[in-house]
């Protein structure tokens, strides 16, 4: 009896998968748990095993092409040489078109926008590099540097260890000498080992130096919950990195400005921090038409306009405020929603200028609710706009708890449209 | 018959330590505060390792810089009109004793933080390198910070990298190492090659630094001295240093001093009397003229609060 070996889902949200090398022919024998391929996803490459003993009686797909979805039949096995003459059924078509679609609007996703904006940047300027782990050789833990070691080059595209500490000091050292280095780190957190050389060196160093040096570097990285990492790996460190000055921080949500902000970060004479979410890497957004302003840092973007409740959100919040207002329409009231897009420095103006025309605010985030920034916006809306205001200020954010790892757990220690709609109806006594 | 360079580093020695103690003056009258750290007693590292540094090539030191500095030919009237907290000095009286930077005299700090400036001057290296110049960069730091995760880690890197960056471990005796080893057997274990050497001998720590120099600048890699000194203030100026005791300083100051060791070479090999008393006369000179034009420099006033935060001066029109 001949079963289908299937592309296997190796992790949640893979949706599929390239066959990247087969590392049996057809005809081998395999034991269950044998390692008979190797996965390749827009993440990571994973060894795949056999599911159960038998024979490869034939590959249904090939190594080296193109994608194909998760639950794709990728060969048939027979239990014994004997029994190897049942019918199968043809591979479908590969989807790699449903990837990067072609057809009506263009779109891009997260991880090409920061792509593109680190090879337009290297392009532009040879001071330029990326350093950090695997971001060569291995094309980027998220496949964000995939192809750049390729076309760089080694000096430029800079594998490291993880000696996070060491090598945010030298990216320092290389930005008070001139050059432009792009810190990529794994996951924010880690970056926490380093938070002497990005506090008390880049951040301090033009200040308490009277402007004798300036230190250009971005420390880019994945951060926050939602990928079941569990407590150490889950921060949204945003809030900390914010309260410093001399340091600018960044929180991109759509694939257009996490291009235009990493830009303007490579471009910027000080020190800047790119938030980027391992939930967004993969998601989709029209590609912006040539006339559309390119994002800055410092200034928020209107997502919709409203008159009767301003949402202001950053990063992979944005999702659920989004979702939020778009129920909120269905009930006949129009939120204004504001990415705010960069944290420090932030646009006031922006969101001041919205709150005195709807008279209420509800600021979203992922980030812990003590001393979080949207303390700081709703400090600002109180003090600037307090006779505008018809409500209290309202803040979502995480629960005040280092983020667990069972799902439904991380599920409702994060802020999701729930929250944020209750809080819009709180504010609209509704 | 004395060498130019055998006399230059003795007054630059000599610089250093008058500098030093006209600071330790300041700071006694109120017009230095908050941290102050002396390197009187470690000079014939600074000095010695100076002779072998060129034009464009880069140095990072720890919170005792005030030498480095001298050294690398900043203006020491600018450094103590920092001390000062004066408008003149090399970060306008926002840095202090231990922050100071000047590019263009190849001196990028003056780090408070222990070992900080280790992997900053690597990361000067590798700019160097990346852009294939001939410059070396020398970090200079403390037995305590050698002691430290992330100058291990930077071992690690220089060594990867081959970067051209030489470590001097201005080994004062404070911090001791684990029983039968050195400070410096860190970096061995990462194939990078070691000197060790007395650091209270201005020819000794010379020589080493050159060979150290011409590996580093030749492209072979880093290498680390490790130069044995003294130092004989306290760890900053709010220390009175009893741990040591007096006739443990005055052993040293007769038997090692840098100074009064190598001003007895000079005079042995047919320097008289009277030219180094003129030394000793011309350098007590600039410093106070140093001291003079810093005190006379105006304190910044509260419109220098703003400036030089880059995230605000570009992006909130401040």
């Amino acid at each position: 009896m001949a079963h289908e070996i299937r592309m296997p889902a190796i992790s949640p949200t893979m949706e599929e998968g390239r066959l990247a090398r087969w590392l049996i022919s057809e005809g081998d024998h395999v034991e269950e748990g044998d390692v008979i391929a190797e996965i390749e996803t827009d993440k990571a490459v994973m060894e795949f095993e056999a599911p159960q003993s038998g024979v490869i009686e034939r590959f249904l797909v090939a190594e080296g092409g193109a994608p194909v979805a998760v639950e794709t039949p990728i060969a048939v096995l027979a239990e014994n040489a004997d029994a190897a003459a049942e019918p199968v059924p043809d591979a479908p078509a590969p989807r790699s078109q449903r990837k990067t679609p072609r057809s009506g609007a263009p779109r891009q996703t997260v991880r090409e926008a920061l792509r593109r904006a680190l090879a337009e940047e290297m392009e532009r300027d040879a001071d330029v590099f990326l350093i950090g782990e695997e971001v060569g050789a291995a094309q980027g833990a998220y496949k964000v540097s995939q192809g750049l070691i390729e076309r760089f080059g080694a000096a430029r595209v800079v594998d490291a260890p993880p000696t996070h500490s060491a090598l945010m000091g030298l990216a320092a050292g290389a930005a008070f000498a001139g050059l432009r280095p792009v810190v990529e780190v794994l996951n924010v957190s880690y970056a926490l080992q380093a938070l002497d050389q990005i506090v008390n060196t880049a951040a301090m160093s033009e200040a308490m130096s009277g402007g004798a040096v300036t230190c250009p570097l971005v420390l880019r990285g994945p951060q926050g919950g939602g990928e079941r990492m569990g407590a150490q790996h889950s921060h949204d460190l945003a809030a900390w990195l914010a309260h410093v000055p001399g340091l600018k921080v960044v929180v991109p949500y759509a694939a257009e400005d996490a291009h235009a902000l990493l830009v303007a970060a490579i471009r910027d004479p000080g020190p800047v921090v790119l938030l980027e979410s391992e939930r967004l890497y993969g998601q989709n957004f029209p590609l912006p038409d040539d006339e559309a302003e390119p994002a800055r840092l410092g200034a928020a973007r209107i997502w919709r306009e409203g008159k009767d409740v301003t949402l202001i959100s950053w990063g992979v919040a944005m999702a659920a405020t989004l979702k939020a207002a778009d129920t909120l329409a269905g009930e006949g009231v129009e939120a204004e929603v504001i990415d705010l897009r960069s944290l420090r420095p932030w646009d006031r103006e922006t969101v001041l200028a919205s709150v005195r025309n709807t008279n209420r605010a509800v600021i979203v985030e992922e980030g812990w609710p003590v001393a979080s920034f949207s303390k700081e916006i709703a400090t600002t809306i109180m003090q600037e706009a307090f006779d505008d205001l018809d409500a209290p200020v309202a803040t979502v954010a995480a629960a005040d708890t280092p983020l667990p790892y069972a799902g439904a757990l991380e599920d409702a220690a994060l802020p999701g449209a729930e929250a944020v709609l209750q809080a819009a109806r709180a504010v609209l006594y509704t | 018959m004395t060498s130019e360079t055998d006399v230059s580093g003795y007054r630059q020695m000599l610089m250093i330590r008058r500098f030093e103690e006209k600071a330790g003056q300041l700071f006694g009258m109120g017009l230095i505060e908050g941290y102050c750290h002396l390197c009187i007693g470690q000079e014939a590292v600074v000095a010695g390792l100076e002779a072998a540094l060129r034009k464009g090539d880069r140095r990072t030191a720890s919170y005792r810089s005030h030498g480095h500095m001298l050294a690398s030919g900043m203006d020491p009237a600018r450094i103590m009109a920092e001390l000062l907290g004066r408008t003149d000095g090399y970060s306008r009286g926002r840095g202090g004793s231990m922050h100071m930077f000047s590019p263009d005299d190849g001196f990028f700090g003056g780090h408070g933080m222990l070992g900080a400036q280790v992997p900053v001057g690597a990361g000067l290296a590798f700019a160097d390198r990346y852009r294939k110049t001939n410059a070396i960069t020398v970090v200079s730091y403390g037995d305590v910070a050698a002691d430290l995760g992330h100058v291990a880690e930077t071992y690690r890197l220089a060594a990867m990298w081959s970067l051209p960056l030489l470590f001097v471990i201005e080994n004062n005796a404070e911090a001791s190492a684990p029983k039968g080893m050195c400070l410096s057997d860190r970096a061995a274990a990462y194939r990078i090659p070691i000197s060790r050497v007395d650091g209270m001998d201005l020819r000794a720590v010379r020589e080493v630094a050159l060979d150290a120099a011409l590996h580093v600048r030749a492209g072979k890699g880093p290498w680390l001295i490790e130069a044995a000194t003294f130092r004989y203030r306290g760890h900053s100026m709010a220390d009175p240093a009893k741990y040591r005791t007096l006739d443990e300083m005055q052993r040293v100051r007769a038997e090692r001093d840098p100074i009064a060791r190598e001003r007895e070479k000079l005079l042995e090999e047919g320097a008289t009397e009277a030219e180094l008393r003129e030394i000793d006369a011309e350098v007590k000179a600039l410093v106070n003229e140093a001291a003079d034009r810093a005190r006379a420099s105006d304190s910044p006033t509260l419109g220098d609060l703003a400036p030089h935060i880059a995230a605000e001066v570009r992006h909130d029109g401040a």
